[in-house]
């Protein structure tokens, strides 16, 4: 069970820093400034949330997952927001295209 | 499990910090935004990842402290982006 649990930690954890490299390496390589957006909310939700997800076994039970939860879920809703922001200051800068 | 740990949390950071190559080679000031917004996502994340490692909950509380001021940063960004260069910067 122990083991199990270990393994299940490494795998998402493991995710999680894969998404981040993603949104790394998209931030540089991609070519216009929406699709860097793109990659970095990537990286923000799906990398952050696998690395909640592999660290939830491994806190002490009752606030522990529960903030990891609360964590993840701040950080979806001001990166979703900030990404939309982001794209309307651009928008306000004349950029009418990808 | 705590060597893993270790080591998936330097690479996070490691990770996080070839993002920020983006700050040199922009081409706008939203770029240079986004690099330091990847930052501080790595930042939680490389908190979340010691929480399990053994620093427990209180690693959990300046994650959770992180993200509020990564949110404000970027906010205080774009409300500052919209303006025209003051006389002072000259």
């Amino acid at each position: 069970m122990s083991l199990l649990v270990d393994i299940f930690s490494v795998v998402m954890i493991s995710a999680g820093a894969f998404f981040f490299l993603a949104g790394s390496i998209g931030m540089l390589r991609f070519p216009t400034v929406l699709c860097r957006l793109h990659a970095l909310t990537k990286a923000d939700n799906l990398g952050l949330g696998f690395i909640a997800l592999g660290v939830m076994p491994l806190v002490e039970w009752p606030f522990g997952p529960l903030k990891l939860a609360l964590i993840w879920a701040l950080v979806m809703l001001s990166s979703a927001s900030v990404s939309q922001l982001i794209a309307i200051s651009l928008r306000k800068q004349g950029r009418k295209g990808p | 499990m705590n060597g893993f740990l270790l080591v998936a949390a330097g690479f996070i950071v490691l990770t996080v910090a070839l993002g920020l190559v983006r700050i040199f080679r922009g081409s706008e000031d939203a770029d240079r935004m986004m690099a330091i917004q990847l930052l501080g996502t790595g930042g939680i994340a490389v908190m979340l990842v010691l929480a399990g490692a053994g620093a427990g909950t209180p690693a959990l509380d300046v994650a959770l402290t992180l993200s509020l001021l990564t949110a404000f940063a970027s906010v205080a960004f774009v409300k500052n982006s919209g303006k025209p260069p003051s006389d002072s910067d000259r």
